[in-house]
């Protein structure tokens, strides 16, 4: 059985997920192979490569693939799978993007954002919101696969696989690139941080919310984030989210400020590593997921744990 | 122009979903059920773009059980113009149901599909995706602004750290995500409208659609329940806690 993995990159550098992804692949066969599809993107084809159970791999570029239209990367791909059995993509907004498309295209089921691999066409993955955990064993001759990449280690380096460069696609005719504005972030992005302080309703106001959450945040180094009764009320923008609608988070230390737990927000960090409540509320629901609770007002909470974190050397 | 506007009945986003004691599925007994909060997002879009001028037409389409209709009268009374529902007590899979609504696009010959990105019961993200592909039209998912022209369609996507914007020669798929708008509630008068557009039914067996599954469930379990916390009483035990455990 041949596996092969689609890297996750920015045409400069190799992101991590695929790392995590190539561990997730090596639980299906010991034959995976990365695809790099981008533009000016050797260096991450280099960086792949050293992915220790690594066998080879393969770089195509073009314009679209560094845009990463999915209609090139459906393209590019559907061709390759009559070598493969499986094809895993790490479940990012780009992946999340083309991978049904090739599933739609080889007429197989994708099998969203597995979580762990049971054996090559057994896996588990989260639905509801991680409310609960689904095993399903698919019966297609080809596996089409994205993989929550905060469920597995990455894979460590140490290989020294070839690169092998394969013809782009022809570009798509229907869709065109106009732009991209990324944004150049003060602080860590939400969905990848490993800190994320969030408020609550309990606010009261964006400028309160403003002058609580992001201080903390910063000195932190942390992102921020809020919950939909937040986001609802006008105090922080809907990107900041956190929550079944809004984005998933698993950060290793989730602050939640205000917050009292919505099921609808538990929904979006219950699998956070380590999870702090502070909440003048001692019966809020969301004490009951919380590690450590600090029954209290934000208001003299937070302050005083500013000062904490600057005895403590932060 | 005419836009097909997918929509799927599912557990509502305030219930929490519970795990049968026989862990065969999801206990869907007396639970409330609503529209899809990402579907609400992509009836809310296509009326207001409607209510531009630019959409003449706003077609509502749902695939599920007799009560799917429901759902469709709530699109109905936010604005939609006429709805289909193809009936079936099957639970089918993303790209059972992108076969179907490839089926209902042959017959509506819509311009352009504005569907959520996601259902919150599956989570799949994966149907518009799929539907794009079996056409073999352009896709433009996590929308977050939707601009429609006389055969273009110029969409602002939710990419990961930032914003990417796509033109799409129409017909495309466009999938909604959460900055697209916030979506209105429905009038009394409205909902009293609703009642009176119309809803065809089509019985899925009519559409002469493969919907085999390809994944058997085996086992749906409740996830590991968090060990019990601890309460500190001061910001100062808080860091220490945090220390020992190694995330600060």
């Amino acid at each position: 059985m041949a596996v092969l993995v689609i890297a996750d990159h920015d045409n400069a550098t190799l992101k991590d997920s695929t790392e995590k992804t190539v561990t997730a692949a090596l639980k299906l066969s010991g034959d995976v192979d990365i695809l790099v599809a981008g533009k000016g993107a050797k260096g991450v084809a280099d960086a792949a490569a050293k992915i220790t159970g690594v066998r080879k791999v393969l770089l195509a570029e073009s314009d679209e693939l560094g845009e990463g239209l999915a209609e090139s990367l459906e393209a590019l791909v559907v061709p390759l799978m009559n070598g493969y059995d499986a094809v895993l993509t790490p479940a990012t907004s780009q992946g999340k993007n083309f991978s049904p498309r090739i599933a739609a295209k080889l007429d197989v089921a994708q099998i969203s954002e597995i979580v762990d691999v049971v054996d090559a066409s057994t896996f588990i993955r989260p639905i509801y919101a991680g409310n609960a955990l689904e095993t399903v064993q698919s019966s297609d001759a080809k596996k089409v696969i994205t993989v929550r990449p905060t469920a597995f280690k990455a894979a460590a380096d140490g290989g020294s696989a070839k690169v092998e460069t394969i013809a782009p696609p022809a570009a798509p005719a229907k869709t065109h690139f106009v732009d991209q504005k990324l944004v150049k972030l003060e602080r860590p992005e939400l969905s990848g941080a490993k800190i994320v302080v969030s408020g609550g309703r309990a606010m009261g106001s964006a400028e309160e919310f403003q002058k609580v959450i992001e201080p903390l945040a910063d000195k932190l180094g942390a992102a921020v984030g809020a919950s939909r009764a937040a986001v609802d009320a006008g105090y922080a923008p809907n990107d900041y989210q956190v929550g079944q609608t809004g984005k998933v988070v698993a950060p290793e230390l989730y602050i939640a400020i205000g917050i009292s737990g919505a099921i609808q927000h538990l929904a979006g960090m219950k699998d956070s590593k380590v999870i702090v409540a502070i909440n003048k509320d001692a019966d809020a629901p969301i004490f009951q997921v919380a590690d450590f609770g600090l029954v209290a007002d934000y208001k003299a909470a937070v302050p005083d744990l500013m000062a904490a974190l600057t005895a403590a050397g932060k | 122009m005419k836009v097909l506007v997918p929509v799927k009945r599912v557990i509502d986003y305030n219930v929490k979903a519970r795990v049968k004691s026989d862990e065969s599925g999801i206990d869907l007994a007396n639970v409330k059920m609503s529209m899809n909060p990402f579907c609400e997002i992509a009836v809310e879009e296509a009326v207001r773009q409607k209510e531009k001028g630019v959409v003449t037409e706003v077609v509502a389409v749902s695939i599920g059980p007799a009560q799917a209709g429901e759902t469709l009268r709530t699109a109905l009374a936010v604005g939609a113009d006429r709805a289909i529902l193809v009936q079936t007590s099957e639970d089918l899979e993303p790209l059972a149901i992108a076969k179907v609504l490839k089926a209902i696009i042959a017959l509506e010959n819509p311009d352009v599909v504005i569907m959520g990105k996601q259902a919150i019961d599956g989570d799949n993200n994966a149907t518009g995706q799929m539907l794009a592909a079996l056409l073999d039209w352009p896709q433009a998912t996590f929308a977050s602004a939707l601009e429609l022209a006389p055969g273009k369609a110029t969409v602002t996507r939710e990419v990961d750290g930032g914003l990417q914007t796509l033109a799409v020669d129409l017909p495309a798929i466009v999938t909604a995500d959460l900055r697209l708008n916030e979506p209105r509630y429905a009038s009394l008068p409205n909902i009293m409208k609703a009642k009176k557009k119309e809803l065809v039914i089509k019985e899925l067996a009519e559409l002469g659609v493969d919907t085999a599954p390809r994944l058997k469930v085996l086992k749906v379990a409740e996830p590991p329940k968090r060990g019990g916390g601890i309460k500190v009483e001061t910001a100062t035990d808080l860091v220490a806690n945090l220390k020992t455990a190694g995330v600060l």
